[in-house]
């Protein structure tokens, strides 16, 4: 039905012309072209509310995924003379699933007036995107519940993404912790429910406040969660996190194209190549550079492979939060037998970054069937057993089935992508939906959840790593010869053998290798399939050999943000089996 | 001069059981989990025991300066001294115990009662938010768990015809308490593992949620304290396992009876470490769910039909 009517419209009404009819032609001040060919529209401030709710809301297949929100410092950006004036640029990047079509919008800001109303009335989860963009930019979002850093301490001096701000903490003088800095940091940590307008009793008693973390076994990382709570029940949680932020975007401004890439592999450190491969599909589509297709098999089975692994450590960690103690080991057993693979392949382990502008690093190694075809082989029965002792064990289900629950219409409003989403029988899966590096030669199904509830949660992923086996399979049986990456002159490295016969080609092999590449100007984002849901890397050129801006969607950021909604009213162990759950990375969730 | 033997045997015996059991717990838990284990420290990583006991001496006897400190030192010497007074009316041997008490299932019962005092105290004392979730946890599990740990017990002393332990192997000469008694034995083995927080039971200090729950403040020799009370708890219990269902220390004439009884311990203690190595953890309103409306009737039914059918057959 949906397909049907998403036919009908796509080809005599798209969403311009519906926004121009539906608001009057002033509406859209300027439409931007991008090299993603994603419909970007500039609007005014004050028409900012009612364009996004009639979006999300009023009209026919509307766009409810509030995709991304971000913003951009456009006060030293070149070659981009035809867009409107603008100091600071926020961006809404909105995706339509019934439509499959993505939309941006632009709001440009002056420097004097860094006012912009807040989108929270329209997606509540656009709360912790607008405080990040307060943190990093300084804008301020008006009628926002409540405005404060996210990320940097709330002690901070400046806002690091602005140009103005340095990014090496060398530009500064040497950092000096005097007694009273450490002391008023010590203070600010101190939690006061008030500022946050939590009752301190009920009608009966006190309530409890509890700080999970940063150090906690159940956080998997640095992670504070503030639990009101009355007895073992939680009344509201407060997440705080941001301490372990690096600064990826801002390093991606002073890294060249090709040595950003080392820093992707940290991002959803579990992901490996996969977050090479959100980056790569950005930067090419920036370039214009086509892949061959023995390249993209590659890229493809390199990827499956790690989304086997990271779904591998999941599923350890979940059961050893339901307090199983063993499992663990046999999975980051098995996750060994996948970095031997991955060692072999690309002499690095956890983080290879091993893909590169145009294709991969080496061609693949002698015997490399082999090695695959075994852990193929082999890793089918080890699932089976997984199965049984942990996804049928009945105390697991106990623990399981019926925690955590939201409905596709809670999750699409919160932003979640990925097995969260098809957990609730969703099917969206960017593999399928808009395939990438040529996944539609490829046979897997999606599987899909009903319950919506951590249990599902769990089966949907079990059943994710047998598909990206098969994946693996048809990788082996089907590998293309030929190139393993593109002659286009910006991949990178080049390739060096006609460097010596033709001297175009040399000229473009010492920029390349000197400078880095310089990639055209312009803007592109490719949303994939991460292991942890979808990953996307909304990049911007202006023409040099650095991103102007690189802007980092990761899946865990609107995963945590949903936290405290579907922990409420369960107990402590329960919020231990949705975190388990949700399988964040908070190296992927502070960036 | 016997008696003193005896007195030393019995409170060495279980204490180098249960320093032992460090090492064997470790071990085994890593060949059941694909891994090697401590194998560093002498043969076969044997004296990993004496250097973790060597390291807990030397720490530092840390007492938080928020906790109450009198209370916060008692808690983990009850522990020890409630488990460790039980194993005097355990015979380990013909003979071989240190009083044979007629009321000796009683001693126990109330014994291991009283250790429940421990971990509420130790929490209690640390003045810290885990720590007193753990000890609240443990005092609710325990109140579940003592009702019909007593209850799953009166079939053997209704078939043994007495309370002492001595009594109840001598009873089981023409066959083992385990095969009439076998949902007891069922009970019973459920309670002991709430009784000694062991996986699936460590509600009040699980480690994923509440970091190490009502001892998260201990450090040094007091931790290690209730760390080897831990461990003593489960010699304990498969000790009285051993001796109530499995016939004590009856076995072939061609070893001494002290022999069959620590082996019978041993081989109970192997399976409550096989099942900390494979059971996830409940969630304890799952757990008390579980003592109210399932052990507690069927501990009830036992008790009914043992009745009945030794009334029958008087």
């Amino acid at each position: 039905m949906t397909e049907e009517l998403n036919r009908l419209f796509k080809t005599d009404i798209n969403v311009v012309s519906e926004l121009n009819e539906r608001f009057g032609n002033q509406v859209i001040l300027y439409n931007q072209s991008t090299k993603d060919d994603t419909v970007t529209i500039w609007i005014d401030k004050n028409n900012l509310i009612p364009v996004l709710s009639y979006l999300k809301s009023e009209m026919i297949l509307p766009f409810n995924l509030l995709y991304d929100l971000t913003a951009i410092d456009e006060r030293t950006r070149k070659n981009c003379n035809d867009q409107p004036a603008s100091d600071f640029t926020v961006v809404y990047h909105l995706t339509s699933f019934d439509r499959n079509e993505d939309i941006r919008l632009k709001v440009a800001l002056n420097t004097n007036n860094l006012h912009i109303p807040s989108a929270t009335s329209v997606w509540e989860s656009a709360n912790w995107y607008e405080r990040e963009v307060f943190d990093m930019f300084g804008i301020i979002f008006d009628g926002h519940p409540r405005l404060t850093r996210i990320l940097m301490p709330k002690s901070w001096d400046g806002h690091p993404l602005r140009k103005d701000h340095y990014a090496r903490a060398t530009e500064q003088d040497p950092f000096v912790l005097t007694e009273l800095m450490r002391d008023t940091e010590d203070t600010e940590l101190t939690f006061k429910p008030e500022d946050y307008g939590l009752e301190t009793s009920a009608d009966d008693s006190d309530f409890m406040f509890l700080n999970v973390g940063p150090q906690h076994p159940g956080t998997h990382g640095l992670l504070r969660l503030v639990l009101q709570l009355h007895g073992e029940d939680i009344v509201n949680i407060i997440p705080d996190i941001g301490f372990h932020h690096r600064g990826a975007e801002k390093m991606g401004e002073r890294q060249t194209w090709h040595t950003f890439i080392p820093y992707t592999d940290r991002i959803d450190y579990l992901g490996g190549v996969m977050n090479n491969l959100a980056y790569l599909l950005s930067v090419e589509k920036l370039a214009g550079i086509t892949v061959p297709d023995r390249a993209n098999v590659i890229r493809i089975m390199m990827s499956e492979l790690f989304r086997i692994s990271s779904h591998l450590v999941w599923l350890g960690t979940f059961a050893q939060d339901m307090g199983q103690m063993s499992p663990v080991f046999y999975a980051f057993n098995d996750r060994e037998r996948i970095f031997d693979i991955v060692g072999a392949i690309t002499g690095g382990r956890m983080h290879p970054s091993w893909f590169r502008i145009g294709g991969v690093a080496h061609d693949l190694p002698d015997g490399w069937e082999k090695l695959v075809q075994n852990f193929v082989d082999y890793f089918p029965k080890r699932l089976k057993e997984f199965e049984n002792s942990i996804i049928k064990n009945r105390i697991f289900k106990a623990r399981t089935v019926g925690i955590g629950v939201y409905t596709t219409a809670e999750a699409i409003d919160w932003g979640i992508t990925g097995s969260g989403l098809r957990a609730t029988g969703y099917d969206w899966d960017y593999r399928k939906k808009r395939p990438y590096s040529g996944f539609e030669n490829f046979e897997f199904d999606i599987p899909l959840g009903k319950n919506g509830d951590c249990y599902d949660r769990a089966l949907v992923r079990m059943e994710e790593m047998r598909q990206s086996l098969r994946i693996v399979q048809q990788c082996i049986n089907n590998m293309p010869a030929g190139e393993y990456k593109s002659d286009h002159p910006l991949a990178i490295p080049p390739r060096k053998d006609k460097t010596m016969v033709d001297i175009e080609t040399l000229i473009n092999h010492f920029v390349g290798v000197s400078w880095g590449p310089v990639i055209p100007a312009g803007e592109a984002m490719v949303p994939i399939e991460a292991a942890k849901g979808s990953n996307g890397y909304y990049l911007i050129s202006d023409g040099s050999s650095q991103s102007y801006r690189s802007r980092i969607r990761t899946p865990s950021f609107p995963h945590m943000q949903m936290l405290p909604l579907i922990s409420k009213g369960y107990t402590i162990p329960d919020l231990l089996a949705i975190l388990g759950a949700m399988d964040f990375v908070l190296a992927d969730l502070d960036r | 001069m016997k008696f003193v033997f005896i007195i030393l045997g019995v409170l060495l015996i279980p204490l180098s059981i249960a320093a032992g059991l460090i090492w064997v717990e470790r071990r085994l838990l890593s060949v059941w989990q694909d891994r090697l284990g401590p194998n560093r420290v002498g043969p076969f990583g044997l004296f990993q025991v004496i250097a973790d006991t060597i390291k807990l001496f030397f720490k530092e006897d840390w007492v938080p300066p928020f906790s109450d400190r009198p209370v916060f030192v008692m808690a983990p010497g009850i522990l020890m001294i409630t488990i460790l007074l039980t194993f005097s009316v355990i015979p380990f041997g013909p003979g071989f115990l240190v009083f044979d008490s007629n009321i000796g299932i009683l001693f126990f019962l109330g014994n291991s009662s009283l250790g429940v005092y421990s971990i509420v105290l130790g929490g209690w004392a640390s003045n810290n938010k885990y720590s007193l979730i753990g000890a609240m946890r443990a005092s609710a599990q325990m109140l579940t768990y003592e009702v019909f740990m007593g209850l799953s017990l009166m079939g053997v002393v209704m078939m043994a015809d007495s309370f002492s332990f001595n009594s109840i192997v001598l009873a089981q000469k023409h066959g083992w308490f385990i095969f009439p008694q076998f949902v007891g034995f069922i009970v019973f083995f459920i309670a002991g593992l709430a009784e000694t927080h062991r996986l699936p039971f460590d509600i009040p200090e699980a480690e994923g949620e509440l970091g190490a729950g009502y001892h998260s403040e201990y450090s040094g020799m007091k931790f290690g304290m209730f760390f080897v009370g831990e461990y003593l708890g489960i010699t304990l219990i498969s000790a009285i396992m051993a001796t109530l269902f499995f016939g004590g220390w009856l076995g072939p004439a061609f070893l001494p009876p002290v022999f069959w009884f620590l082996f019978k311990t041993m081989v109970l203690i192997c399976v409550f470490i096989l099942l900390r190595a494979s059971l996830p953890r409940p969630r304890y309103d799952q757990l008390m769910e579980f003592g109210w409306k399932i052990l507690l009737p069927l501990a009830l039914l036992n008790l009914l039909i043992t009745g009945a059918v030794l009334i029958f057959f008087k």
